[in-house]
């Protein structure tokens, strides 16, 4: 059972817009198109547009990039992510990525514990710029600070809790930039307007 | 050590030595290469928290903290690359995104870890644009002052607690930027070394209270001293503002404080500046009080003393002198009263058994460094408070307790200790010398020793309990075990008994005997002869003189008193006031006026303290140690030598044409220079006492001299509040 380099059943913990959300054990190395398959499909009929594959730590998956891989340690790496918890978080186009960043960022920010500066100090002033963005009152030059940030804080810390703070940060701008960036400039979010004119 | 056990790093493309087990960062301090730290601290346990000393090492796949990664056998390591550079302004910037840009009001600023790296490692312009943590200050009690929003949690604070002092009095609170230092519940930073986080602070969050606001670092002149409070004699650092000392640091020395300094040491030197310091020389003419110049007031003296001896004769004149003042003054002190006839002279003013004196050390002390005390596999503590009496020796017997050795009280009390203890042995319906009886009979019996018919008459009545025979045995098995006596054994009115049964109870366990020592300086005071029956070197008396207690008892009609208060410093001082002021003539060497002085002295000197002369002081480690005044003296207080020199001229006493105090500390050591600091202590049988309350033998550890009973921070501590009110400084609050 399994994929090359990744043997065995995995229980893939599905959520968010699926149909059927739960927990879904099956053999690693599944396609994803599959494990979506089996969580019901994307709701009311909705595009992918993203997936965490591996809990909110991991980096982020456009839809294009998850739709071909399969789930498992060498795939998912070569997609640019990795299998992490196995927690599967499913988006689809009507969500606000910034805000979607805003609230994981917040997330590691609670959860610091405190003890290693670059964890402690840099999630806090993460979620404040991200926070920021998301209320209109983004600057240009915060993109690259965000990115510049998270990558002075991943890999200088204790625990992996700051590398986790991290990646989300990386590839959501990476990948979303232009999202933050309608922010910044008209102070809402692109996906609203996109509704608004579909 | 053996050769496995050294390999080799290579750092910056240098080679160095390393040892197995060490962290990179002993390795390359060890070799002068500096790698940035905050959390890091040589004496502190490893946190690897503060992340600054990252440095890229060879095959790692991130940046590695130097302060917790060990040493391995050719590794190569970075510590100026590209990354390693990267990643230590990265935790800078992150540092220094939540502290506040207070330098210019912030007392650390100049002398501030986070402030020096901020100028290597900082950038210019910061990109933090959000709102800054504040965090509210702590009430850490008269000595510490708090700016917690300055607060980089290095944790250095809390792991003193833990290690050092073994009490964890702060811990951190909350979680991730929330995190904050504090104590919990409110409450005051009480152990006695507390004030040493003040120096662990890297910022400005842990500062000197007494200090605040008062000078900025670069504007002090620092002199290096020696502490005056206690036995081992700390070095410091005084930090000097125009003539005035502003503050006390510690000057590290590995042999006796390492890097600490008590907070008696610290703060005590407040008391200099007291409001009752002594402005001028004072006489009594009529029964009137006035100021007068020092001419007046030394040809008075020498006139005064000169008339009893003529009058009276030479053996009703008696001299009294702390066992803090300086070998020099001890030395010229000495000198002058023998020169006058006398040979009424002592030191030892809270002792009060004398019997067998002549067997007493050349210069009592501990028979051994601070390092060895810390190495002893078994101690029993006899009569100390250990804590209170000797801050410094107490961590000692603490790092040896934490390291494994038993450590055994005989106490009047069981006193605090924030160390594993073996065995507290129980005094409360007993005395010293009963336990010390017992634990000798247990030895004995165990050692099979016959004891002699002085030990057998103390020995008959003593009662073996399981708890003296586990402790003997302990005293036994150890390769290293010490009998330590303590000031309250050294007050106690047994005191010939407990140190023959000390003495006894070492020879009979293979242990050795050693002995805390009243004041900073008693093996000084000891071998520069203000001793009534020995003279400088350590040489038997002509004549036997009064002893202090003799004295004290009984006054002579001439008394000539050094750096001391004697209703306080002394023994059995009930009523003494009363009977010195039916003396014909007292002289009052002394740094401040009080009023009980107004009613018993004739002429009051007053005289520099430790801070304001020059001098030397032998420790109980046996370490003479040289230091010279750091502040200008107050009013026109002058050295104690140099008074003594004028008053020995002006009696034409010989040998008093000593210029300076090195010329006064050179010919003390070429007097002493065949005398062997003997640490014999076997002492012989006096009458027993009974029924003497043993718990008040215990001086507070702020009450032990005049300066310290005025420092006005120290007393208003936890432990200032023991202290009687008539010691408190007038402008108290």
């Amino acid at each position: 059972m399994g994929s090359e380099g990744s043997g065995g059943p995995v229980v893939f913990s599905v959520s968010g817009h699926v149909n059927r959300p739960g927990n879904f054990e099956v053999g690693l190395g599944i396609p994803f198109r599959d494990l979506l398959e089996l969580a019901g499909g994307v709701r009311d009929g909705r595009k992918l547009k993203a997936v965490i594959p591996g809990g909110s730590s991991v980096r982020v998956l456009p839809a294009e990039l998850i739709l071909e891989a399969n789930m498992d340690h060498k795939s998912l790496q070569e997609a640019g992510s990795s299998l992490g918890s196995a927690a599967v978080i499913v988006m689809d186009e009507t969500t606000d990525m910034v805000r979607v960043l805003e609230r994981i960022s917040r997330f590691y920010y609670s959860e610091s514990c405190g003890q290693c500066t670059p964890c402690r100090e840099g999630t806090g002033w993460m979620n404040r710029v991200i926070g920021r963005i998301l209320a209109g009152r983004g600057k240009p030059a915060d993109m690259d600070m965000l990115v510049d940030v998270a990558n002075k804080i991943e890999g200088h810390t204790i625990c992996a809790l700051g590398d986790a703070s991290a990646w989300p940060v990386q590839s959501f701008v990476h990948h979303y930039r232009h999202e933050f960036e309608h922010y910044i400039e008209h102070g809402c979010s692109i996906v609203s307007q996109q509704s608004a004119a579909a | 050590m053996s050769n496995d056990d050294q390999l080799e790093i290579e750092v910056n493309g240098v080679t160095l030595p390393a040892r197995k087990g060490q962290m990179l960062i002993e390795a390359t301090d060890a070799a002068g290469i500096y790698i940035p730290r905050f959390c890091y601290h040589e004496k502190l346990s490893i946190a690897a928290n503060c992340r600054m000393c990252l440095v890229e090492v060879e095959k790692a796949p991130k940046p590695l903290p130097a302060c917790a990664t060990p040493v391995m056998d050719g590794m190569k390591v970075f510590t100026a690359s590209a990354r390693a550079i990267s990643a230590q302004k990265a935790t800078m910037e992150f540092l220094l995104i939540n502290h506040p840009l207070d330098c210019p009001i912030c007392d650390q600023g100049g002398e501030c870890e986070l402030q020096d790296l901020a100028m290597g490692y900082g950038r210019g312009v910061s990109r933090y644009s959000e709102r800054k943590r504040v965090v509210r200050d702590k009430n850490l009690g008269p000595l510490i002052s708090t700016d917690m929003t300055r607060c980089i949690h290095c944790t250095r604070c809390v792991r003193f607690g833990q290690e050092i002092a073994g009490i964890q009095e702060l811990g951190t609170t909350g979680r991730g930027e929330h995190t904050q230092i504090g104590t919990y519940v409110e409450k005051s930073v009480d152990h006695e070394m507390s004030g040493n986080i003040i120096d662990l602070c890297p910022v400005g969050a842990l500062n000197n209270k007494p200090y605040r606001f008062s000078a900025r670092a670069w504007e002090m002149t620092q002199h290096a001293s020696v502490a005056a409070h206690d036995c081992v004699g700390s070095n410091m650092f005084a930090h000097v503002y125009n003539g005035i000392a502003k503050r006390i640091v510690p000057q590290p020395n590995e042999a006796i404080n390492e890097t600490w300094l008590s907070d008696r040491d610290r703060f005590s030197f407040e008391g200099i500046y007291a409001a009752d310091r002594l402005q001028s020389p004072r006489i009594r003419i009529d029964g009137e009080w006035r100021d007068c110049g020092w001419d007046e007031a030394l040809s008075a003296v020498a006139e005064g003393l000169k008339g009893i001896a003529a009058d009276h004769g030479p053996e009703q004149i008696s001299g009294l002198i702390s066992p803090s003042a300086t070998s020099e003054e001890h030395f010229l002190f000495a000198r002058l009263l023998r020169g006058l006839g006398s040979v009424n002279i002592d030191h030892r003013i809270r002792r009060v058994d004398f019997h067998g004196q002549e067997a007493d050390p050349v210069a009592p002390g501990l028979g051994m460094t601070l390092a060895d005390l810390e190495a002893q596999q078994a101690l029993l503590v006899v009569g100390s408070d250990l804590r209170q009496e000797v801050p410094i020796a107490a961590h000692r017997v603490r790092k040896a307790a934490v390291a494994g050795a038993d450590v055994f009280f005989v106490n009047p009390g069981n006193y605090e200790y924030l160390f594993p203890v073996a065995g507290y042995l129980d005094t409360t319906s007993s005395s010293i010398i009963d336990e010390l009886a017992g634990l000798v009979r247990a030895a004995f019996a165990r050692t099979e020793t016959r004891p002699d018919a002085n030990l057998a008459e103390v020995l008959a009545a003593a009662e073996v309990r399981p708890e003296h025979e586990a402790a003997v045995a302990k005293l036994i098995a150890a390769e290293r075990a010490t009998v330590l006596l303590g000031l309250i054994a050294g007050r106690h009115p047994g005191y010939s008994r407990i140190r023959m049964l000390a003495a006894a109870l070492a020879a009979a366990t293979g242990a050795q005997v050693g002995s805390l020592t009243e004041g900073a300086n008693s093996g000084g005071a000891a071998m520069a002869g203000t001793l009534p029956h020995r003279i400088c070197g350590g040489a038997a008396a002509e004549t036997t003189g009064l002893n202090a207690a003799e004295i004290i008892a009984a006054p002579t009609r001439g008394m000539v008193l050094m750096g001391i208060e004697p209703e306080l410093d002394c023994a059995n001082a009930e009523g003494l006031l009363e009977r010195l002021a039916d003396t014909l003539f007292c002289v009052v060497v002394t740094p401040f006026a009080t009023p009980a002085m107004e009613t018993y002295a004739s002429v009051l000197l007053p005289v520099g303290t430790f801070a304001e002369t020059a001098g030397s002081y032998l420790n109980a480690a046996g370490e003479q140690q040289e230091f010279s005044g750091f502040a200008t003296p107050v009013g026109a207080a002058r050295p104690g030598w140099k008074i003594l020199r004028v008053l020995g001229n002006l009696c034409a006493v010989d040998g008093f044409d000593y210029v300076s105090a090195a010329e006064v500390t050179q010919a003390l050591a070429a007097v002493c220079e065949d005398s062997e600091p003997s640490i014999e202590n076997t002492g012989q049988l006096a009458p027993a006492v009974a029924g003497f309350d043993e718990g008040g033998l215990r001086v507070p550890i702020y009450a032990v001299d005049a300066v310290v009973r005025r420092a006005r921070s120290l007393q208003l501590t936890k432990w200032g509040e023991s202290v009687p009110d008539i010691s408190k400084p007038a402008d108290a609050a």
